[in-house]
């Protein structure tokens, strides 16, 4: 009897130590997907990468959104990008550049306290709309600026 | 080593602006080194934490779409003057820098 019950614990205790071991090895790049997700950086879709880092791609034009860049940059490795918002909940500010290689630039991971403005430096490969992807109270709003490069900065 | 980051934090009335400076070549793993012809391995900041009193304000993703020698501007609430803002970057090739500044 007693026997049986010792075999049964440490079956028990194994079991459950190889389901904690295959958690954890399910859960590892879960983890760092979430720290950094390179598919989103990798992926020359842009509806995808949106949907990679927001869970969906179904966004909407907004008008309390600004997209500040030079109307032409004459380098396109330093163009300076600042996105603004007057919407509420602010919680993902993502800035994409179409043409370039990967669309993906930058993506900016906001707190309660933080206000719906980011400036930043990006690299453009050649004439592209600067297109600003803003998750506000769960939706998804967009707004973009076209900028006109006369020297692409991407190198190649 | 050179410094990696210049950071400047001030507060006027409620909010705080940050303006920071990482110090990195961001390299994009496409440019070609044009005396050698070889590739140029990508070499470029991933991820960047920003923290208000050990309180985490803003995360940001980074690219090889970001230029060279980024620079990062935010504001935020809840800061007075004196405290502390922690800035701190990892590159995709296991670098990192951390930089503490004092609001002022």
């Amino acid at each position: 009897m007693n026997t049986i019950r010792r075999t049964f614990l440490k079956a028990g205790v194994a079991g459950g130590t190889v389901a904690v071991a295959a958690s954890a090895g399910l859960l590892t790049p879960g983890s760092v997907l979430a720290a950094w997700p390179k598919s989103a950086f990798e992926t020359k879709k842009m509806n995808e990468a949106i949907k990679i880092l927001n869970g969906s791609d179904s966004t909407s034009n907004s008008k309390d959104i600004s997209v500040e860049a030079p109307d032409i940059a004459e380098n396109g490795a330093v163009v300076s990008v600042t996105v603004k918002t007057k919407l509420a909940n602010v919680e993902k500010i993502s800035i994409f550049v179409p043409e370039n290689a990967s669309p993906l630039a930058s993506s900016y991971v906001l707190s309660k306290q933080t206000d719906g403005f980011v400036t930043g430096r990006i690299k453009m490969r050649k004439t592209s709309d600067v297109i600003a992807v803003i998750k506000a109270g769960g939706k998804l709003y967009t707004a973009k600026k076209p900028v006109k490069v006369t020297l692409g900065g991407c190198g190649g | 080593m050179a410094k990696k980051m210049k950071v400047r934090a001030w507060t006027s009335g409620e909010k705080t602006t940050v303006k920071a400076i990482l110090f990195h070549p961001m390299e994009t793993g496409i440019r070609k080194d044009k005396a050698t012809g070889k590739v140029i391995p990508a070499h470029y900041i991933t991820e960047v934490k920003c923290e208000h009193q050990g309180k985490n304000v803003l995360t940001c993703l980074w690219g090889p779409g970001v230029s060279k020698n980024p620079f990062l501007s935010f504001r935020f609430k809840g800061a007075k003057k004196g405290d502390s803002l922690k800035i701190s970057w990892v590159d995709n090739k296991g670098g990192s820098a951390t930089t503490t500044a004092k609001i002022g």
